[in-house]
């Protein structure tokens, strides 16, 4: 498993489209909103947890379908299904590799974003924490939808629609603790529950994942 | 080694193979022949556990088996010796024997070790993913169609190294192939074996 992720990772920097894809499609998402709403600034303060998660999600998104998509194309992947790697374990490592590429970068550069948009200053500890905690959740599910559509052609519009509504749960709850931690209430029980998503999906998503991989690899 | 017995396997629901049976032993190749179509890729990707069987029993050592085909999956962003060092080490193996500059000689590879997998030629890069069979230390190999792309010379290279490396050291394999590889083995050609076309499986068999 250290092999894949390694060769993912350095898969990722070499051949572009991991690391600065993702991270350039939020920053613009982000910056574009002020341009859209007017430079009320204490509207893009009340608005800033929710623009700055909907637009993580939407950067995670990005690179989903690349997941499989590549490696079913080569062939690794029908290579990997006879190797001693169990499916599960590969769908476990593409997705931590996805979120190392993704989740991560994102989560760093949120503060910042959250500057442009007038963000409270008691809820960035929250904004990052929520991030860190829910972002993970995104890679597993977004793993599970490529590895349901690896194979079919255009398949990234498909896995868009999949994908996104299970992304609703870590949305309300991500946006929320921030608007919380912005409002000065207690987002305890926001986080717990983003936590709790995200453990869920670590635990079930990859058995799922190897199983849909099995059937498209037939 | 490798026992089959009673095998049927379908592709896309559709049986194309019935009954289809052989044993190879250690040190043994059996080379499968037939027209195209008739099955020679969906039965070894059957045998390598790819896809289920529809009947039938297939027993080799667990983990032993290795499958390759004409998609080699070589990444074009790593170098040679990454892309093998990257098999060797899926599969655990950990470079003790064969190393890995006689692996690089074995397949006339050692010029290229530092190039980019996409900068290669076809024949280069199916000489690379035939040196991927060479690290993973895997005893039954399916074979699909290993020559495709190489000139005369590397299909010579290759069958030295399966005679000599491979099957030596007791491994053993099942080639698809159209071309004569130079190798003494027993043929077998699976036309008796093709399926009836109203011989049953479903349209639902595909995904179950």
């Amino acid at each position: 498993m250290k092999a894949l992720l390694l060769r993912d990772l350095r898969l990722a920097v070499r051949a572009g489209g991991g690391f600065g894809l993702g991270l350039a499609f939020f920053l613009i998402v982000v910056v574009l909103v002020p341009f859209g709403v007017g430079p009320d600034t204490a509207l893009l303060g009340r608005i800033a947890p929710g623009i700055l998660w909907v637009a993580s999600l939407l950067a995670a998104l990005l690179s989903l379908d690349r997941i499989f998509a590549l490696d079913f194309e080569d062939g690794s992947l029908a290579l990997l299904a006879t190797s001693p790697l169990p499916m599960e374990g590969v769908a476990l490592t593409k997705a931590t590799a996805h979120w190392i590429t993704t989740g991560l970068p994102l989560t760093i550069a949120a503060p910042v974003l959250g500057f442009l948009l007038n963000l409270a200053p008691q809820a960035y500890a929250y904004l990052l924490l929520s991030l860190l905690l829910g972002t993970p959740a995104l890679s597993m599910i977004g793993t599970f939808g490529a590895g349901l559509t690896v194979g079919l052609r255009r398949g990234g519009l498909l896995l868009s629609l999949l994908v996104l509504p299970l992304y609703v749960p870590t949305l309300i709850f991500g946006a929320e603790a921030v608007r919380r931690g912005a409002d000065g209430l207690d987002p305890t029980g926001a986080l717990m529950l983003l936590g709790g998503i995200t453990a869920g999906t670590f635990a079930l998503l990859p058995f799922a994942t190897a199983a849909v991989l099995r059937i498209n690899l037939r | 080694m490798l026992s089959v017995s009673g095998l049927t396997c379908a592709r896309g629901g559709v049986p194309v193979l019935s009954d289809v049976c052989f044993s190879v032993a250690p040190g043994e190749v059996l080379i499968l022949r037939g027209p195209n179509g008739i099955g020679k890729t969906t039965l070894l990707r059957s045998l390598a556990g790819l896809q289920p069987l529809l009947e039938g029993a297939v027993d080799y050592p667990e983990d032993q088996g290795a499958y390759a085909s004409h998609a080699d999956g070589i990444k074009a962003a790593l170098t040679v010796t990454e892309n093998l060092k990257f098999w060797a080490d899926v599969h655990g193996t950990a470079w003790v024997s064969p190393t890995l500059p006689e692996v690089l000689a074995a397949f006339d590879l050692t010029d290229l070790q530092d190039r980019l997998g996409g900068t290669l030629s076809a024949g280069q890069k199916r000489r690379l993913g035939l040196a991927r069979l060479a690290v993973i230390g895997r005893k039954v190999l399916f074979l699909d169609e290993p020559t495709v792309s190489l000139d005369g010379f590397s299909v010579k290279r290759f069958a030295d190294w399966l005679r000599d490396q491979h099957l030596a050291n007791g491994g053993c394999a099942v080639i698809a192939t159209h071309i004569d590889l130079g190798l003494e083995a027993p043929e077998l050609d699976l036309t008796p074996f093709k399926s009836a076309p109203d011989s049953g499986g479903g349209s639902d068999q595909a995904f179950l």
